[in-house]
């Protein structure tokens, strides 16, 4: 493997990863392209160095071919999961006007249980002194 | 017999296209049973030749040489594993007409719950990795859709989480297959092994690692399950029983091959206290939790504990026990999702605090919700007890009491929770609520009551059919730990 592209395979995951702990769904979207596309040059390159084509007949050394077989599926699959993901971008943004992910209710509910407890101590709670 | 292994894959996958240009209701929800029905009576047939006979069946399809063909293999694990697949999503669908929601009305939901099949079988039957990871993808791919079909807030806030997180985890996996690649020039199980064993330790266990990370983000197992809890109870009853079902266990299968195929017996050590923690740790919050749904939810993680605490022990007892439970569980799960379903469906709320007197109401439906709920929390006679006596047993001769310890203190947790729903929704006076009708509640959910008592009959039968079940689980066990015959299963097929 040449150290650019590993560079470049560093680099992709880097970005990407950046980008997929946003909080707006259209980054996150983004940040899946990027980081798919690292992986992709990651499985090329491991097959292959730069430069070489899977083709008999060629003068020279041969790629094998079955990684650019795998990138190609992974491409594709990658392809419809971006879709799908920026269809549930448009679907959030036209139901809540903003396209960040919002906290999970029943979460927030226990945890905000949580911090009133440990809040009042051993004070009773406020509704077991109405009943 | 070796022709019929990719059936239960195509048969879907052929019924899948066909409905989408067949838009009419009724026609489509024919098609779907034919081809399940079909795909069962293949895998079945299947089955049975594989427990007759104690051989491997292979498929090369287009009957290319060497590695060149996709492999299917179909040993005893994935043989039984598809034909317990295939029950449960015959059910389910049967369940999903009766409930009469828009989601299966609408003209997509019949043809992605075929692909949701297809995948399911695919992940089964897989011979080598890259197969597998298309398989994880179609499945995948089928339930983000069948998660946000109906399209509402709550239903995109959690299919978003649940939709990226997975793409995380294919990432990894992918990631995973392509330096295993790098590594090693190949993808088939077959000829895995033995190139790995060759491979440098920190290499091996590097590429180990990312496998497991991958397939512990799809089985929910402890550091790595936060998305399960959130996603599942938003999804549309039937949906959510599939996929507490079915999806999870698909990550468990592939955690079974990494630790007897690829790696065997590598980190077993790690992979035994991320059993332990997840049961203690989903049990306790299935525990802190207020809703039917989120509750049963967390139960399906402490329950993934319990069979990958059985993978981490290792040997033929202890993974004998890990099949066991994973046959068991699968209805036992689905089943008490399709209980919730139907109250859901009658009382228009899964909350403990919204739901009442059901027992009074309806004394058939609590006794379908109490079987599969025992068995969860493992009381004597049903198929719950037996998998955890036999995984008590593999822990026991392999001197891992502290585990043992707590997988019986999660198990009366798991009561604990269970009573919990219990005394909340069934005891108690009818609640205003659930009085929006003065029928009988199966009556009015007629098929999907029926379908919910098909699989618990079938929880049933795994209990009392647990003798020669529980000896093939051996077997199966058996054969997952000699690696050398399903190496020459595969190359001296044609």
């Amino acid at each position: 493997m040449s150290i650019w592209a590993f560079a470049l395979i560093a680099v992709l995951f880097a970005v990407g990863s950046y980008l997929l702990m946003e909080r707006s769904l259209t980054r996150v979207a983004l940040g899946v392209g990027v980081i798919g596309n690292g992986v992709n040059v990651l499985i090329i390159a491991s097959g292959s160095d730069a430069g070489e084509a899977p083709i008999i007949g060629r003068e020279g050394v041969l790629a094998d071919p079955l990684p650019q077989a795998l990138v190609l599926t992974a491409i594709v699959i990658g392809f419809a999961l971006l879709t799908f993901l920026m269809t549930l971008a448009w679907r959030n943004w036209t139901i809540t006007g903003n396209d960040e992910v919002e906290d999970d209710v029943e979460d927030r509910m226990i945890t905000r249980r949580a911090e009133q407890t440990e809040k009042l101590g051993d004070v009773p709670h406020p509704e077991d002194v109405q009943t | 017999m070796s022709s019929l292994v990719a059936l239960p894959i195509l048969i879907p996958l052929v019924a899948a296209a066909l409905m989408l240009v067949v838009r009419n209701l009724f026609a489509q929800r024919a098609i779907s049973f034919a081809a399940l029905l079909s795909s069962l009576a293949t895998a079945t047939a299947v089955l049975v030749d594989v427990w007759n006979t104690g051989d491997i069946a292979v498929s090369r399809l287009g009957g290319w040489p060497g590695s060149f063909a996709i492999t299917l293999v179909s040993d005893g694990l994935s043989s039984v594993l598809v034909v317990v697949a295939l029950v449960v999503t015959a059910t389910v669908l049967l369940f999903a007409v009766g409930q009469q929601t828009p989601d299966e009305h609408s003209p997509y939901y019949h043809p992605v719950y075929m692909a949701l099949v297809a995948g399911i079988s695919q992940a089964f039957l897989a011979g080598d990795l890259f197969n597998l990871f298309v398989a994880f993808e179609v499945l995948l791919m089928a339930s983000y859709v069948l998660l946000t079909l109906e399209g509402n807030r709550e239903q995109i806030r959690s299919g978003t989480t649940y939709v990226v997180l997975n793409i995380i985890e294919s990432v990894v996996l992918v990631m995973a297959v392509g330096l295993i690649f790098a590594a090693t020039g190949t993808v088939s199980f077959a000829e895995l092994p033995e190139r790995i064993a060759a491979l440098p330790d920190g290499v091996r266990m590097g590429l180990h690692l990312l496998l497991l990370i991958a397939f512990g983000i799809k089985a929910a197992v402890f550091p790595l399950f936060s998305w399960l809890p959130d996603s599942y109870p938003t999804a549309p009853s039937s949906a959510s029983a599939v996929f507490a079902g079915l999806l999870t266990k698909v990550g468990v299968y592939c955690l079974i091959r990494v630790q007897t195929l690829l790696f065997p017996g590598e980190l077993s050590n790690l992979v035994m206290v991320v059993g332990v923690s997840t049961m203690a740790i989903g049990v306790l919050g299935a525990i802190s939790q207020h809703d039917m749904k989120r509750i049963l939810s967390f139960h399906i993680i402490s329950q993934i504990g319990y069979m990958v605490f059985g993978l981490g022990i290792g040997g033929a007892v202890a993974i004998a026990a890990t099949i066991f439970y994973l046959i068991h569980h699968i209805p036992v799960k689905t089943s008490l999702f399709l209980v919730e379903g139907i109250i859901e469906r009658n009382t228009g709320s899964s909350s403990l605090d919204d739901v009442s007197g059901l027992a009074r109401k309806s004394p058939l439906l609590a006794v379908l919700f109490l079987i599969p709920a025992m068995s969860l929390a493992g009381f004597p006679p049903l198929s719950g007890f037996l998998a955890k006596f036999a995984l008590v047993r593999g822990g026991l001769s392999a001197e891992q009491y502290i585990g043992v310890g707590v997988a019986i203190v999660v198990s009366l947790l798991t009561l604990v929770s269970m009573v919990k729903i219990w005394v909340g929704a069934f005891w108690g006076e009818v609640a205003p609520s659930s009085l929006n009708n003065s029928g009988g509640v199966l009556r009015q959910h007629r098929s999907m009551a029926s379908a919910t008592a098909i699989l618990v009959g079938f929880t049933l039968v795994i209990a009392v059919a647990a003798g020669p079940l529980y000896e093939f689980a051996t077997r199966a066990s058996d054969q997952l730990l000699d690696i050398e015959r399903y190496i020459s299963a595969v190359r001296s097929a044609s």
